[in-house]
């Protein structure tokens, strides 16, 4: 497959780890995390991990838009999926993801609630378009890399003159997640689990570019690689980040120079500013209540809002108390660490963020790495 | 003084539609089994008349699988629902080492399902049978109102006969074993995704749905001390390597650059974030025996037209947790996993 294998050759990748080798101080670990799923789901898949030296420790960050959801998002959404007026549609990973006691928006389709799966918000305008006697909910999730689509989708069905086209917004931002983990007290103050340096997602920086993380590598003094998700990419940034360490450096650098510019796509993001606004606070399954991580549709907007024009109540959710989910993003402990893991949590019946997507760390964890763990 | 023959429309193939009474019982049920059914699966047993076929068996084990076939959609490059129903039950007999010889054949038909697109269906089980070397010698129909159904669900139940020297069976796989594939792996699986509705995503590979009878009886021929022998369908090679390894008490180590793959089913699987070994197959087979024997195996499989791209892929190993395991061709090792529930596409 030309441009895909070229990034996955096993012959360059053993030249890499060779270097890599070479250039670990051995006196040190090098703790450093991926922030985003499809790093790690990259990592496992490819067995990155066997090739890194011992004292390369990756650590899973929480950069997975379903895992992150929390299960009082999910609710609602499946709230929205029972009213008979609503057609409730997302991309198929969110469906299997469980809100609280168990339901998911797959098992309120099997209930008889009209839940579509779509693959980009055009499907969704479309069924907008077919269905003129039904509400159409979109329920959109993603990082940087879906919130100009979705962007894109109230634009045009502002043109078309849809009135049936409502948007559930859970876009985040992933700057805002980084410097929350950066900032939380084990991680900062006390110093007691070193995060030396970030992977950051290269689609991610496509739209935004690598100017927003500027300002914490100087604020937090670590350096972040923005990296292509093909292994021998992590490869290399892997090897960037171990460099900067041993020099003492902490800056930005780009690994994805085959897309990622400075600022980005700078189209795509006033697109974005233009409809969508901060939220003071949003949840996240996992890290909690982050300050402005999360966007909502502005007031101009707001005919496309679902939360205003269709407003639906859903009793408080909580998660499991025995879930270590909030520290293994944090990367204080491992998967194998919780008690749940394994256990009553599995990839079929998902009790925290981690397990729910297959890019989730536990998840990952599970179907690709315990054979690890049993040897 | 004679009775007057009574006249009765021969059935509209061209824009009939599929009615209750077809399942009713009565003229219509009866007509449509003989002039649809009775025509194209013609054969002595069959045209008895019976509810029921009465058969000898030549001596041995009989071996008797079912299968329900409800596939959407109903067709597909390289088949449709009827071959498929028939090249599934056969392919499940012929598994266990043995010859298929006899075949039911249950339809649920909705109403209104054009009787054009049935004839279709029939038409390709009746080819399929016939390649394959086996009967449809018994069957049932039952309609379903307008909305109950998919237009046609299809049950196949498969009879033959297996000799005493032959004992295939999912627990008899053994550390050292080989495991080897018949040919490319994904291609059904992606050529029924291309086609759902929604997707708007054309690839150019087909289904490759196909009775493996023959190639089996070819397979037993050179090496009749195969371990295990079970195709991977849904699921993929995935679900079947874990099924066995678990039966059998066994760990599973696979080397990925060994594991055939067409590049449009890579390239497809890549677009929709799907890993190929999932991916379901409806004419593969994977095969375990002792390594000493891989080789002839390996060369009986090349010589059938259904075997070609047949390949070694792995080996068995011991492993108390039953894990199967990928060399990737990065140079890492990682677990392939039972999958959680349906393969979905990711988000980002």
């Amino acid at each position: 497959m030309k441009h895909v294998d070229e990034y996955r050759n096993g012959d360059t990748a053993q030249k890499l780890a060779a270097t890599l080798a070479r250039e670990v101080d051995p006196a040190r670990d090098y703790r450093l995390m991926e922030f985003c799923g499809g790093h790690t789901h990259a990592i496992f898949r490819y067995g990155v991990q066997d090739l890194l030296p011992g004292n390369v420790k990756m650590i899973h960050g929480p950069g997975c838009p379903v895992c992150v959801l929390p299960i009082s998002r999910i609710d609602q959404a499946i709230a929205y999926a029972r009213r008979s007026d609503v057609i409730l549609c997302s991309y198929g990973d969110m469906l299997r993801v469980p809100g609280s006691k168990f339901t998911s928006l797959m098992k309120a389709k099997a209930e008889g609630c009209d839940v579509r799966m779509v693959y980009s918000t055009l499907d969704a305008l479309e069924l907008a378009q077919n269905n003129p006697d039904k509400k159409i909910v979109f329920f959109a999730i993603g990082f940087e890399t879906t919130t100009p689509p979705t962007a894109m989708a109230i634009k045009q069905a502002e043109t078309m003159g849809l009135k049936n086209f409502f948007i559930l917004s859970n876009h985040v931002l992933t700057p805002s997640a980084i410097q929350n983990i950066l900032e939380s007290p084990d991680v900062r103050a006390l110093g007691s689990v070193p995060l030396d340096g970030f992977l950051g997602p290269a689609h991610v920086s496509v739209v935004i570019g690598s100017q927003p993380y500027e300002y914490f590598v100087e604020e937090f003094q670590r350096p972040v690689v923005i990296s292509g998700f093909e292994p021998l990419d992590v490869m290399q940034s892997i090897l960037m980040l171990v460099r900067q360490l041993n020099e003492g450096r902490a800056e930005v650098e780009n690994q994805y120079l085959r897309a990622v510019t400075h600022m980005g796509n700078t189209k795509a993001k006033k697109l974005v500013a233009e409809i969508f606004e901060l939220r003071r606070v949003f949840e996240w399954r996992g890290l909690g209540e982050v300050p402005y991580s999360g966007l909502r549709i502005k007031e101009e907007y707001a005919a496309f809002d679902a939360e205003v024009q269709i407003p639906v109540e859903t009793p408080p959710a909580r998660e499991n108390k025995a879930c270590e989910c909030p520290a293994i993003l944090r990367g204080m402990k491992k998967p194998t660490d919780c008690k749940l893991f394994g256990t009553h949590c599995t990839p079929e019946n998902p009790m925290g963020s981690c397990m729910v997507s297959a890019e989730g760390a536990c998840a990952a964890y599970y179907s690709y790495g315990r054979f690890r763990e049993a040897v | 003084m004679s009775t007057r023959t009574a006249y009765t429309r021969s059935l509209d193939l061209k824009n009939g539609v599929v009615e209750m009474s077809h399942g009713g019982g009565g003229r219509a049920m009866s007509q449509l089994i003989e002039q649809l059914f009775g025509d194209a699966f013609a054969n002595d047993i069959l045209a008895q008349g019976n509810d029921q076929a009465a058969f000898e068996l030549p001596r041995g084990k009989v071996v008797m699988s079912t299968d329900s076939f409800v596939i959407s959609p109903l067709f597909f490059p390289g088949g449709n629902i009827g071959n498929l129903a028939v090249h599934g039950t056969v392919n499940d007999v012929a598994l266990s080492g043995g010859q298929p010889l006899y075949l039911t054949a249950g339809f649920i038909l909705e109403e209104g399902f054009p009787l054009k697109d049935l004839k279709t269906i029939v038409d390709s089980m009746a080819h399929a049978a016939h390649e394959a070397g086996v009967y449809i010698v018994t069957g049932d129909t039952k309609v379903v109102e307008r909305g109950h159904g998919d237009g046609v669900y299809i049950n196949t139940t498969g009879i033959g006969v297996i000799t005493d020297d032959i004992h295939i069976s999912g627990e008899r796989a053994r550390p050292g074993d080989k495991i080897l594939i018949n040919g490319y792996v994904g291609d059904h699986g992606v050529a029924i995704m291309s086609l759902r509705e929604g997707l708007g995503f054309e690839a150019s590979v087909q289904s490759d749905c196909a009775s493996l009878n023959g190639l089996i009886g070819d397979m037993v021929k050179a090496v009749p001390d195969i371990h295990v022998m079970r195709d991977p369908t849904r699921g993929g090679l995935a679900a079947t390597l874990n099924e066995i390894a678990r039966q059998s008490g066994v760990g599973m180590m696979l080397n990925e650059p060994d594991i055939p793959i067409r590049d449009q089913v890579r390239g497809a699987c890549e677009i929709l974030g799907l890993d190929p070994l999932y991916v379901a197959n409806e004419g593969k087979l994977l095969a375990i025996c002792p390594e000493d024997q891989a080789e002839t195996l390996l060369h009986a499989m090349q010589a059938h037209p259904l075997g070609k791209q047949a390949a070694i892929i792995g080996s068995v190993i011991e492993d108390a947790n039953s894990f199967v395991q990928l060399k990737t061709g990065f140079g890492g090792t990682r677990v392939v996993d039972w999958i959680a529930g349906e393969q979905l596409p990711r988000i980002c």
